[in-house]
Parts: C-alpha cells; sequence; structure tokens
C-alpha cells in the first residue's frame, strides 16, 4: 500500500499508526489530552473487526491489555498523566513477565488532577520504572505528529522483538496539534513475529505459563539479571537520538519532545544572530544517549537542559557526562510551555552574550 | 479393575501446598474434571491471580496466565476477546474478586464477558493469615476484625453476596453458589460448573460460580470443625443455588424462585423443579 | 444388591484431614496410627468389605489421594 500524506492530529495520528502496526486490540479510558486517540481507536477498530473496550478504569485497562498480549494478541492502551500512574502496578507485572505492549502517554501537568496543558513531568516515571522492583521499558519521545506516528508503528515491533512494554511519551500539544504527517504502510499479514511463548499457542507440545512470580531469592535474582541482557543489547542496538549543529555548537540544548521543537527555534534564531547554538534531542529516553552525550562532553560542550518541568532529564544528562562538563538546567512546568525567546535569552545569559 | 472415581487429567498428580482440609483441593479437582469431560485441557487458560489461588498453576495441567491482584476479570477479558474458542477461567478468593478488583469483576459481568469464573469463597483472607474480607461474617473473627467483624461502632461493614449483587446486571447470565461441605453438595457444585463451562463454550455470559470453601487454618478449626462451621454460619448467610439462569439451556428453576413477568412460550420444563416458585403474569 | 468398591488411599498424598472418614456411610476409613513423611497420619481402609462405591470419600478428598474401583 502507498504511502499518503495527509493533515491530521497528533491523537488520531497515533492511533491510525497503531492499527496500521497490527494492533489487535485497544484497551483505554477517558482523560484529556488523549480523548481523540480513544475515540479514533473505538470507532477504527470496532470498523475493522477488532478489539476496542473503553475500560472502567485506566487499572483495569492495563490488565485487559496484559490479558491480550499474553494470549498472543499486539495490545494497546494510552492515557495521560494520572492515567499513567494508574497502570504503573501493571507496567511492573508486564515487565516481569516479559510481555510485549504499547502504552502512549500524552502528558499533562502534575501533580496530582494538575492541569491539561502539556507537560514533561513523568519522564522519572517513565524512565525510572515508575511501577515496583528493578526493570526498564523502552521510551520512546516524539516531537512532531510524524514523529509520533513513526514511533507508536515501530513501538508494536520493538515490543514483540524485545518482549516488554514500550511506552510512547508524547504531551498534550503534540497530542493536539495538526501537522502533515506520511503514515507507514499496514503491516502485511503474516509478516509479524509469531508468539510460541503465548497462552493458547504452544499446544499440545508444551505448557505456557505467564508468570511473575519467583519465591526463591537466588531464581527471582538470575532472571533479573538475564532480563538486564536484554537491556543491555537493546542499548546498544536501539539508542538514538538527533543532533542539529552539534559540531560547532558552543552550547547544547538538550530537549526532547515538544522542548526540543522550541529549542530548535532558538537554534535557528541564535544561528541567524551570529551565535553557535546547538541541539541534542534525545529520541530513545530509555536507553538513554549516555554514551554520544559523554563524547560530546569530552569534546568540550556545554549543555542547557530544557524541560516542560523541574528537571528529570537533566540529572540523566549529569549522569552521563559525569563531571566533565557544564550542565545548566531551564525549565517550565504546571503546564506552560516555555518559548523560543526566554529559552534563548538563558543560552546567551550562560554564555555571557546577554548584552 | 474398573476405576469409578480417579484423579483427572488435567489435575497435575503431586502433593498440593494447600492445608489438610482446605476447600481448593476439591474445587481444584472438579475444575479439572469438567475440563476433562468437555475435552478441554488443550484449550483451556486459567488465570490464576493472588490469593491461595496464585498456586493454581501448579496444579492445573493447562495454560495459566497470573494476573495482579483483583485484576483478573480484566485480564480475562482481554485473553477471551484474543482466544474466543478457548476456554478461559477466572480462580478467584474474596479478596481478588470483592475487595480489591469488584470493579473489575462488576464491569466484566455488566459487560456479559464470556469467560467463566469460580470464585472461592472462604469467608476470610487465606494467604495473608487470616485477615477480615468483604465476605466475613458479622461477628466473624480475624486478624483484622480482633472482636469479630463489627460494622456498627467499628464500621467494618456487612458480608457481600457477590452473586445477588452481580444478578442485577443484565450481562450476567449465570451465577451459582454451591459449597464443598459435604459429598452431596460438592456434586450439586460440580454440576454448576458444568453448566457454566458449558454456557461457555456456547457463547454465552458472564457466568459465575461462587463457591462456599473451608479454610481450617484460618478459621483456627480442625478441618471437620471447618466444615461443621461452614454448614451452620456461611450457608445461613449465603444461600446455596442457582441465584440466576438465564441461559439458552435453562433446565431447572431453582427453589423459591420468582417468575413474575416471565415469559415461558415455547419453554421445556422437562424436570423442572418449580417449589415455591410465583408464576404471577408469566406468559404460558 | 448392593454396590461393592475398593477405596486405595495414596498415603503420602493425604494430609490427614479425614473428611473423607466423616462422609463414609459405612466407617470404611479411619486414621493410621502411623504417620507419613510428612508428619500426617493419614486416612486408612479399615472395613473394606463395607464399602459400596459411593464415592463420598473421592468426592470431599482435598488431595485427590482416593481412587474408588468398582469391584
Amino acid at each position: 500500500m502507498a504511502d499518503e500524506m495527509c493533515l491530521m492530529k497528533g491523537n488520531e495520528a497515533i492511533g491510525e499508526a497503531a492499527i496500521r502496526a497490527g494492533c489487535d486490540a485497544y484497551f483505554g479510558y477517558p482523560i484529556t489530552p488523549q480523548n481523540e486517540l480513544t475515540a479514533y481507536m473505538a470507532k477504527n477498530m470496532l470498523d475493522s473487526g477488532r478489539i476496542f473496550i473503553q475500560a472502567e478504569s485506566e487499572v483495569a485497562a492495563m490488565s485487559m491489555v496484559f490479558g491480550a498480549s499474553s494470549a498472543g494478541g499486539r495490545a494497546m492502551t494510552s492515557s495521560s498523566s494520572p492515567g499513567i500512574s494508574l497502570k504503573q502496578e501493571g507496567i511492573s507485572y508486564a515487565c516481569g513477565a516479559d510481555i510485549p505492549c504499547v502504552i502512549v502517554n500524552v502528558q499533562r501537568a502534575g501533580p496530582g488532577l494538575g492541569g491539561i496543558a502539556p507537560a514533561q513531568g513523568d519522564y522519572f516515571q517513565a524512565t525510572r520504572g515508575g511501577g515496583h522492583g528493578d526493570y526498564y521499558h523502552i521510551v520512546l519521545a516524539p516531537k512532531s505528529v510524524q514523529e509520533a506516528a513513526d514511533l507508536t508503528y515501530e513501538a508494536f515491533g520493538l515490543a514483540d522483538k524485545w518482549r516488554m512494554p514500550v511506552m510512547v511519551l508524547a504531551d498534550g500539544l503534540i497530542g493536539q496539534m495538526m501537522e502533515g504527517v506520511t503514515l507507514p504502510p499496514a503491516l502485511e499479514p503474516g509478516t509479524r513475529p509469531g508468539r510460541p511463548w503465548a497462552a493458547g499457542s504452544g499446544r499440545p507440545l508444551a505448557r505456557n505459563r505467564i508468570t511473575s512470580i519467583i519465591l526463591d531469592p537466588e531464581t527471582l535474582e538470575a532472571s533479573i539479571h538475564s532480563r538486564y541482557e536484554r537491556y543491555a543489547a537493546i542499548a546498544k542496538e536501539r539508542t538514538s537520538f538527533e543532533e542539529v549543529e552539534v559540531e560547532d555548537a558552543e552550547l547544547l540544548f538538550v530537549a526532547y519532545g515538544t522542548s526540543a521543537r522550541v529549542c530548535l527555534g532558538a537554534v535557528q534564531a541564535a544561528r541567524e544572530a551570529g551565535l553557535k547554538l546547538g541541539l541534542f534531542r534525545p529520541i530513545t529516553l530509555w536507553p538513554f544517549p549516555s554514551e554520544r552525550l559523554a563524547t560530546l562532553a569530552a569534546a568540550g560542550k556545554r549543555f542547557l537542559a530544557v524541560e516542560m518541568s523541574m528537571g528529570q532529564m537533566v540529572q540523566d544528562v549529569r549522569l552521563a557526562v559525569n563531571g566533565a562538563a557544564q550542565v545548566d538546567f531551564f525549565g517550565r512546568c504546571g503546564g506552560v510551555v516555555p518559548r523560543e525567546e526566554e529559552v534563548l535569552a538563558v543560552a546567551k545569559k550562560l554564555l555571557g552574550r546577554d548584552a | 479393575m474398573e476405576v469409578l472415581y480417579g484423579h483427572p487429567k488435567s489435575l497435575v498428580s503431586v502433593q498440593s501446598k494447600y492445608c489438610p482440609g482446605c476447600g481448593h483441593g476439591v474445587i481444584h479437582r472438579l475444575v479439572a474434571e469438567v475440563v476433562d469431560e468437555l475435552g478441554m485441557q488443550e484449550k483451556s487458560i486459567l488465570l490464576n491471580p493472588v490469593g491461595c489461588a496464585i498456586w493454581a498453576d501448579l496444579y492445573f495441567d493447562m495454560d495459566t496466565v497470573q494476573v495482579p491482584h483483583g485484576r483478573t476479570p480484566a485480564a480475562a477479558t482481554g485473553i477471551k476477546r484474543m482466544r474466543p474458542d478457548h476456554l478461559v477461567i477466572c480462580y478467584q478468593g474474596d479478596g481478588d474478586l470483592a475487595a480489591i478488583g469488584t470493579a473489575e469483576a462488576v464491569h466484566a459481568a455488566n459487560r456479559g464477558e464470556k469467560f467463566t469464573t469460580i470464585f472461592v469463597n472462604n469467608a476470610i483472607y487465606g494467604m495473608t493469615g487470616g485477615q477480615m474480607a468483604p465476605t466475613t461474617l458479622v461477628g466473624q473473627k480475624a486478624t483484622t476484625s480482633p472482636y469479630g467483624r463489627d460494622p456498627g461502632v467499628a464500621g467494618m461493614g456487612y458480608p457481600i453476596r457477590v452473586c445477588e449483587m452481580l444478578a442485577t446486571l443484565e450481562g450476567t447470565k449465570y451465577l451459582a453458589r454451591g459449597s464443598v461441605d459435604s459429598a452431596a453438595n460438592v456434586r450439586k457444585t460440580k454440576q454448576y460448573i458444568k453448566r457454566a463451562f458449558e454456557a461457555q463454550l456456547r457463547g454465552e455470559g458472564f457466568s459465575m460460580v461462587e463457591i462456599l470453601s473451608p479454610c481450617p487454618t484460618n478459621w483456627q478449626m480442625s478441618p471437620a470443625a471447618a466444615v461443621d462451621w461452614l454448614v451452620s454460619d456461611m450457608i445461613p448467610c449465603y444461600r446455596l443455588g442457582e441465584i440466576k439462569n438465564e441461559l439458552s439451556t435453562r433446565e431447572t428453576v431453582g427453589e423459591g424462585a420468582s417468575l413474575q413477568g416471565a415469559s415461558l412460550k415455547g419453554a421445556s420444563l422437562k424436570g423442572a423443579s418449580l417449589k415455591g416458585a410465583s408464576l404471577k403474569g408469566a406468559a404460558l | 444388591m448392593a454396590n461393592k468398591g475398593k477405596p486405595v488411599i495414596d498415603r503420602e498424598r493425604c494430609k490427614g484431614c479425614l473428611l473423607c472418614a466423616r462422609s463414609c456411610p459405612m466407617k470404611v476409613l479411619a486414621a493410621d496410627e502411623t504417620p507419613n513423611s510428612w508428619g500426617y497420619y493419614p486416612s486408612r481402609v479399615v472395613a473394606e468389605e463395607k464399602c459400596i462405591a459411593c464415592g463420598n470419600c473421592y468426592q470431599v478428598c482435598p488431595d485427590v489421594a482416593i481412587t474408588v474401583y468398582k469391584l
């Protein structure tokens, strides 16, 4: 099927990409600012004879995903920050039982009920394993409607390949805005990897048991270690980032998602005025592109992390740089989106160029 | 020699971790017997959540999915929708179904999900050492109701009759309550399980069999005394029988059922027991 | 003519709850005085000739420790 270019709202592009990636089952619950995604899935999943349920809660939706996936289906759920908090238990279980699935977080301001405007305050929750226990899962951060579609589409394949949840960490601005997007072609039937481990798949030769309980401490430790070996393999293979004008930059913005769009504008304005700024944009927040940042630090760069939060990703920047370079932070929170001018002003001040 | 009663095929032949006199052992066996009789061992998926039921995946020789506490009906929804031709069995205790998982149970029932829930009601929390359950009786002692369950001053609420509660939902088609206190009740309970599983295989749902079960360890009684207490105290609170039967193959009506407004046009009443039933307004 | 049956108890599966003995209408079963390797005093067939193969013992046994044969 040929690719098509169209104007779409971020939330809907995510939904369409999921359907084209072969999503068998979507379970969701209404929460602003991602309701268009749930509604899009309701119509289109039912139209194509697939599974759609508006669950009784985000908690239930996550367990529906767990069930559908453990029975062999490509399953997805979406929510926004408070609802993602509710899903943490289910995410921990999915990571502990190695269940592939896709979770979309269209972030809003917190904590608590907070606000419905965009924010990036769930970075810790997403990348530190927001639920209990030792685990990570892939976190992909799109910056545009196009990337939201591409990364959602890819998320299903990654989830199956690595047998884990994959989170698409967007924000309310990306979810709500409309941009041109070229959608990926629908997956050919029969091209998906099989799931011989799933309930209902192995008989009569095997009994498939999906479980995350291992009471013997040493056995549990060994199973966690083997999962972490998988994490190391993912870091080698799938860490990704985007670099804009970094080679000769005096200062690099480090930002993802909507913050990165803002910083991109600041980089362009700066360059027009003769100031050499650049942008380092992590695309995988986990695995975080630490190695590349360390290399840039060793090459003498300094960094200004810009986030729609009180400073979460900046901690990973500091860890990556490990004292070898100057790392500063600028953030807005509460649903406020920083502006190019203010971000540029901060960079200039740091460089002593605010005259 | 012909074996009259022997070990079911879909039950693993190993000594279980369950306590001496625990009802789980009997209930596991009944489920396995029915699975065998229906020839569904290779196409069954059993969900084992938190509670003593967590061990169920050790004892059923079929595919199993261990799920978060209370989320069993939600996960089963996902599983049954993905594998509608499989026999999907939720195996839950009273904490899982009637406390932390009540929302999931109510909504799966309301959607008429086509899996079957086996609900083991032993009026206490077993695995965690004997705390009060939503099904604990008024006055019954537990570690978190040391003076007895007190709905009054201490505000501890009342025992929840889950079958009756779910019966108000149109999505529920078969809700029965059995007990494993006596051989006779064990046999009746097996019939309920069979009826529920057959309904699922015909595509009818939501079905549930609640089963009163002794917990000698946490009731702090001998197995025999536990059975006696179940009969003397639990059965009066949780009446046995088919609480709701709206299956297409409905054959018997439970004692005391009301058929007010029911239409029996074309219904088969072969072998039906209508003891105490009211036929007010029924169209015959 | 009444049925005749033969209950066989797996001593090592039995946990000595004795619900079987309680449920037997013919008093065929009782506690063994010798414990099994788990420390339980398992059920024992003490009056096999009285067994009528009703299966009650099998029905109430939580451990599927009893097989009932038809004679």
